[in-house]
C-alpha cells in the first residue's frame, strides 16, 4: 500500500510540474489541479496508512493510533481541497479574461515566435 | 483606556479578525450598488481597527508583563487540540501596522478608486482579516488558512479596475501563490508528521526531542515551508512575479500590498524563531546562514532592479524588495539586536513604501493632465477594460463659477506637498537622515558591527560585512535611482498646471510622512518596543510557557452537578 501511494504520489506530482512548466494557460491550470491532488494525497500519507480504520471513537476499544486513524489530516485535507477548489476556479476565471483579453491561450498573453 | 482593556481582554485578541469579516458580510449583503455607504462603513470598521490594534499595542506594551504574551482559545478547546491565537509585541505591532496602511489605502480608494470595480470593499476588509488572522494564529494550519483568505482577497484586489497588464499579471501572481501554497502544504504536512502536532509552541516543544533519523525529514519539511513563506516575502530567486503584479496594482491596492511581502517576513520569523532557537541543540538557528545569503541576494537583486527601471511604479515595486531582502538578512543573524533594529526599520520602510505607491499614482495623474486632457472617456471605449476613472464630476459635486469641481481644485502648495513627500519617501527607503530608515539601518549596523556586546574582541562574520557594505550600496543606489526619477518628474517639466490634489487623497500620505517622522521623534521608545519584542522572540520559553499552560475556560454545565450530560 505504501508503494502504490508512493507512486501515485510521485506520478501525480511529476505530471503536475511538467504541466505547470507548460507554456499553455490550461495546461498550467491542469498541473496545479494535479500538484494540489499530490499534495493532499501526501498529506494523507503524513497521517497514518491504515485499512479498515476509522477516526471516530468507538465504545470499548482504546482511542490510539493502533485502533483508529489519524483524524486531524483528513480534516486538514477537507480544508486543502475546498481551499484549493476555489483558487483554482479563480485561476480560470483569470485564464478566461487572458483569453480574451489577448486572444492567446499562452500564458505571457503573447505566442513565442 | 487601562480599565476598558483590561474588561476586553482576552476576548480583544480576536476582534482584530471577526471586526473585519463582520464588515465584509454586512458590506455583501449590501450588494453591488451604494457604494458611499459601504465607503463610511468601510471607513468607520478600518477606524475601530485601528483603535483595537493600539489596545493591543498599549496591553502589550504597559500591561502584558515583561514578554507580554496573550493567548486566546476561540474554540475553548485545550491546548494542543483546538486553534490558537497568541497576540505578543511583534504581533500587536504588525496588526497595527496593517490597520495604519489599511485605513491609507482605503481613504485614498474612497475619493475615486472604489467606483473602478464591484465589490472593492468586501475585498479589502477580507484582505485585511487575512493578514490579521495571519498575524495573530499560533498553529500552522491556521497560518496557511489565513494565508489563503488574504491570498484569494489580493487575487480580486490586484485585478480591480482591470485592464490588461493587472490580468496578465494577475495570472502570473496566482499561479505562483498556487504552487506556493501546494509548498506550504507540503511543508505542514511533513512537520506534522514527525512532530505530531500543528500547534507551534508544541512543536517548539517536540523538536529538540526529535530522533536523529526523523531530523532530517524535519529539517526538509521546514525548509520546504520557508520556501512558501519565502515566495511571499519577494526571497531572491522566486520574486520575478513581484515586480509586475505591484506596479499593474491599483495605487491603494498597492498600498495594501506593502504589507504583503512583510507577513512572508514575519511568518519566517515567527516559525524559525519557535522551532529552532539557539538553544534547541542539534538544530539551533537552523537554516539561518541561508536566510542570510538568500537576504543578501534579494537586496542586491532587489537595488540593481530600482536603478535599472525607469517607470515610478516599478522602482517602488523593488523598493519592497529591497526592503523585504533587508529584513530576511538581518534576522537571519539570530541576534536580538539586530532583530529589534530590523523590526524597526520594517516599520519605517512600510509606511514610507506605501506611501510612496500612493504619491507616484499623484504624481503620474498631475504629469497625465498636461498632456492629454482630463477627460478620459474617449479612452475607455477604445479599451472596454482601460482605465476606468471618472475624472469628469460626478453629479452631486459642487461647481463654483467657472463650473470646475470644487473639491478637486488645485491648492497652489499642491506642488510642493507632492514634491517634498517625495523627498521624504526616497529619504525613509534609501535610509538617509532624518527619517527613520536611516536609525533603523544604523541600529542594524551596530549591531552587526558588534555581534556579542561592545566590549567584546569578536568582530562580524564575513556574511555581516556583505550586508553592511550592501546597506549602504542598497541606499546609495536607491537615492540615486529615486532623484533622478524625482528630477526628471519635479524639476525638468515646465510650463507645467499646478496640480490638483484632492484631501482625501493627500492626507493619507501626509498622515504616514508624520507617521515616519514621529517613528524618528519617538524613536527610543519605539526602539525599546521592538527590541523587547526581538528579545521575545529568540527566547520564545516564555512564550512557549504561556501557550502551553493556558487552560480552557471551564464551562458552566461541566462543572456544575449535573455536567456532562451524555
Amino acid at each position: 500500500m505504501e508503494i502504490i501511494l508512493a507512486m501515485v504520489i510521485g506520478i501525480l506530482g511529476g505530471s503536475g510540474v511538467w504541466l505547470v512548466l507548460r507554456p499553455r494557460t490550461f495546461q498550467v491550470l491542469m498541473g496545479l489541479s494535479l500538484l494540489s491532488y499530490a499534495v493532499n494525497l501526501f498529506i494523507f500519507a503524513m497521517g497514518s496508512l491504515s485499512l479498515d480504520k476509522e477516526p471516530i471513537v468507538r465504545p470499548g476499544l482504546v482511542p490510539n493510533l493502533e485502533n483508529y486513524t489519524d483524524p486531524l489530516p483528513q480534516a486538514l485535507v477537507l480544508t486543502a481541497i475546498v481551499i484549493g477548489f476555489a483558487t483554482s476556479a479563480l485561476f480560470l476565471v483569470v485564464l478566461l479574461a487572458s483569453r480574451g483579453l489577448s486572444d492567446t491561450d499562452h500564458v505571457d498573453g503573447e505566442e513565442r515566435e | 483606556m487601562r480599565s476598558l482593556i483590561e474588561w476586553l481582554m482576552p476576548h480583544l485578541i480576536i476582534a482584530p479578525i471577526l471586526l473585519p469579516m463582520g464588515t465584509a458580510v454586512i458590506m455583501l449583503l449590501l450588494g453591488d450598488t451604494r457604494r458611499p455607504l459601504k465607503a463610511v462603513v468601510n471607513v468607520v470598521s478600518c477606524l475601530l481597527g485601528l483603535f483595537i490594534a493600539g489596545a493591543l499595542v498599549y496591553w502589550a506594551q504597559k500591561m502584558g508583563g515583561p514578554q507580554a504574551v496573550g493567548v486566546y482559545l476561540p474554540s475553548n478547546w485545550p491546548i494542543p487540540y483546538g486553534i490558537v491565537l497568541v497576540v505578543d509585541r511583534l504581533s500587536a505591532m504588525m496588526l497595527l501596522l496593517s490597520s495604519i496602511l489599511g485605513l491609507g489605502g482605503l481613504l485614498f480608494a474612497v475619493a475615486r478608486w472604489h467606483k473602478a470595480g464591484v465589490h472593492f470593499h468586501p475585498l479589502f476588509q477580507l484582505q485585511l482579516m487575512g493578514l490579521n488572522g495571519a498575524f495573530l494564529t499560533a498553529d500552522l494550519f491556521n497560518l496557511f488558512v489565513f494565508f489563503e483568505i488574504m491570498l484569494t482577497a489580493s487575487y480580486g484586489l490586484l485585478l480591480h479596475g482591470s485592464g490588461w497588464p493587472r490580468v496578465r499579471s494577475g495570472l502570473h501572481y496566482i499561479a505562483v501563490n498556487l504552487l506556493a501554497s501546494s509548498m506550504f502544504l507540503i511543508g505542514v504536512a511533513i512537520l506534522y508528521g514527525v512532530t505530531g502536532t500543528l500547534n507551534l509552541a508544541d512543536m517548539a516543544i517536540m523538536v529538540p526531542a526529535i530522533s536523529e533519523g526523523d531530523r532530517g525529514l524535519l529539517h526538509a519539511g521546514a525548509a520546504i515551508l520557508a520556501i512558501a513563506f519565502l515566495v511571499k516575502a519577494g526571497a531572491w530567486p522566486l520574486n520575478f512575479w513581484l515586480a509586475p503584479a505591484y506596479s499593474a496594482a491599483s495605487a491603494p491596492v498597492g498600498a495594501l500590498f506593502a504589507i504583503m511581502t512583510k507577513l512572508g517576513v514575519y511568518s519566517v520569523l515567527r516559525v524559525w524563531t519557535l522551532l529552532f532557537p539557539n538553544d534547541a541543540g542539534v538544530s539551533a538557528l537552523f537554516g539561518g546562514p541561508a536566510l542570510v545569503w538568500i537576504g543578501i541576494a534579494t537586496l542586491t537583486f532587489g537595488a540593481i532592479g530600482v536603478i535599472a527601471t525607469q517607470h515610478l511604479s516599478r522602482m517602488a515595486s523593488f523598493c519592497v524588495i529591497v526592503s523585504s531582502g533587508t529584513l530576511m538578512a538581518a534576522l537571519g543573524f539570530g541576534q536580538p539586536g539586530v532583530t529589534g533594529g530590523a523590526l524597526y526599520y520594517a516599520l519605517g520602510s512600510t509606511l514610507a513604501i506605501s506611501a510612496f505607491f500612493l504619491l507616484i499614482e499623484l504624481v503620474e495623474r498631475s504629469r497625465e493632465e498636461d498632456e492629454k486632457p482630463a477627460y478620459v472617456s474617449e479612452l475607455d471605449m477604445d479599451d472596454p477594460f482601460g482605465y476606468p476613472v471618472d475624472l469628469m464630476p460626478t453629479r452631486d459635486v459642487n461647481l463654483d463659477d467657472d463650473e470646475n469641481e470644487l473639491i478637486g481644485q488645485a491648492i497652489p502648495a499642491a506642488m510642493a506637498f507632492l514634491g517634498l513627500a517625495f523627498i521624504a519617501c526616497v529619504l525613509t527607503m534609501a535610509g538617509l537622515p532624518p527619517f527613520s530608515g536611516f536609525v533603523g539601518k544604523f541600529v542594524m549596523l551596530t549591531a552587526l558591527l558588534n555581534p556579542s556586546g561592545v566590549d567584546s574582541p569578536a568582530g562580524p562574520s564575513v556574511a555581516a560585512w556583505t550586508l553592511m557594505a550592501l546597506l549602504i550600496g542598497a541606499g546609495l543606489l536607491t537615492t540615486i535611482a529615486l532623484s533622478r526619477a524625482g528630477s526628471r518628474y519635479f524639476w525638468a517639466p515646465q510650463n507645467r498646471p499646478a496640480p490638483r490634489l484632492r484631501v482625501i487623497e493627500s492626507l493619507p500620505i501626509g498622515a504616514m510622512l508624520v507617521l515616519v517622522a514621529v517613528l524618528v521623534w519617538q524613536a527610543d521608545p519605539i526602539l525599546r518596543y521592538t527590541n523587547a519584542a526581538a528579545r521575545g522572540l529568540h527566547d520564545p520559553k516564555e512564550y512557549i510557557g504561556t501557550v502551553i499552560s493556558t487552560k480552557p475556560v471551564p464551562s458552566p454545565t461541566a462543572s456544575g452537578e449535573g455536567g456532562l450530560r451524555r
